[in-house]
């Protein structure tokens, strides 16, 4: 049983050498938190994303975990110099299966 | 002697009223003290280390209306080079059910050690994020805020 939701991306297309650019990730999820009461008092499973990682061709350059605590529809904001040309790999992981994977083009000059 | 009788009264409102005023102004601060959760989540963290005060900048609105959704930054004072920079930002939650919120793994290629993202805080709290160097030396900084609608509390 496997899963998995739309994810956006964005990031500059073209980058110097070098330089710092900022990476914007999100994933549609609810990230339901687990302490969560129906109105007929049943708890509500657990359910959220777990791991994001990115790869830049090939090589880890950032991971993060969430935790119930993050908030639903996941957004990280974060930064990676610019060494290459070539493709960025997210991946989002999470509770009963979910896998999501977007990717994105860089051209480094 | 009935008109000092009288003053006495006032004062003695008077002093009672400024004693409440006094009560609500502490409140805040003694929510800020239930937190061995947080503390030994930190604890769990840098191990027998001792956080060091300073290099970590935490930034979340100082008056958060909707704790569903709370924009909160982290930034680490670091070079970032091969030898020196963050290895983890840990970011914990005082006042919520599961004060681990959000980790962030960097590496060198980071270029610097800021992030950005969404949480939820349950209540009005003290946000803490810890940041592990990569001489493993851990810093902290913390964040105070207010909310005046907690997550986690609604039901569907």
């Amino acid at each position: 049983m496997s899963k998995t939701s739309r994810t956006s991306i964005t990031m500059p297309t073209q980058a110097k050498k070098g330089s710092i650019i900022e990476i914007r990730a999100i994933a549609q999820h609810d990230m339901e938190t687990g302490f969560r009461y129906t109105e007929g008092g049943k708890p509500i499973p657990r359910d959220i994303i777990r791991f994001f990682i990115c790869q830049y061709n090939g090589v880890e350059v950032f991971k993060a975990e969430l935790f119930p605590g993050t908030g639903a529809n996941p957004m990280i904001i974060f930064s990676t110099i610019a060494a290459e040309s070539g493709i960025l790999q997210f991946e989002w992981q999470g509770d009963n299966g979910y896998e999501a994977v977007n990717q994105s083009q860089i051209t480094v000059t | 002697m009935r008109m000092n009788k009288q003053l006495h009264q006032r004062r003695s409102i008077l002093s009672t009223l400024s004693l409440m005023a006094i009560g609500v102004w502490l409140r805040p601060i003694l929510a800020f003290a239930k937190k061995p959760e947080a503390m030994e989540a930190i604890a769990n963290i840098v191990g027998s280390n001792t956080p060091k005060d300073g290099r970590v900048k935490l930034v979340i609105p100082p008056l958060v209306e909707n704790g569903n959704l709370v924009v909160l930054k982290v930034s680490v004072d670091s070079p970032m080079t091969a030898d020196d920079y963050v290895k983890t930002i840990y970011v914990i939650a005082e006042g919520n059910p599961l004060p681990n919120i959000f980790t962030a793994y960097l590496t060198p290629r980071s270029g610097v050690a800021n992030i950005t993202t969404r949480v939820r805080l349950a209540e009005t709290q003290r946000v803490w994020a810890i940041a592990q160097m990569s001489d493993g030396s851990y810093w902290r900084g913390y964040a105070d805020t207010l909310v005046t609608l907690s997550a986690c509390t609604e039901a569907i």
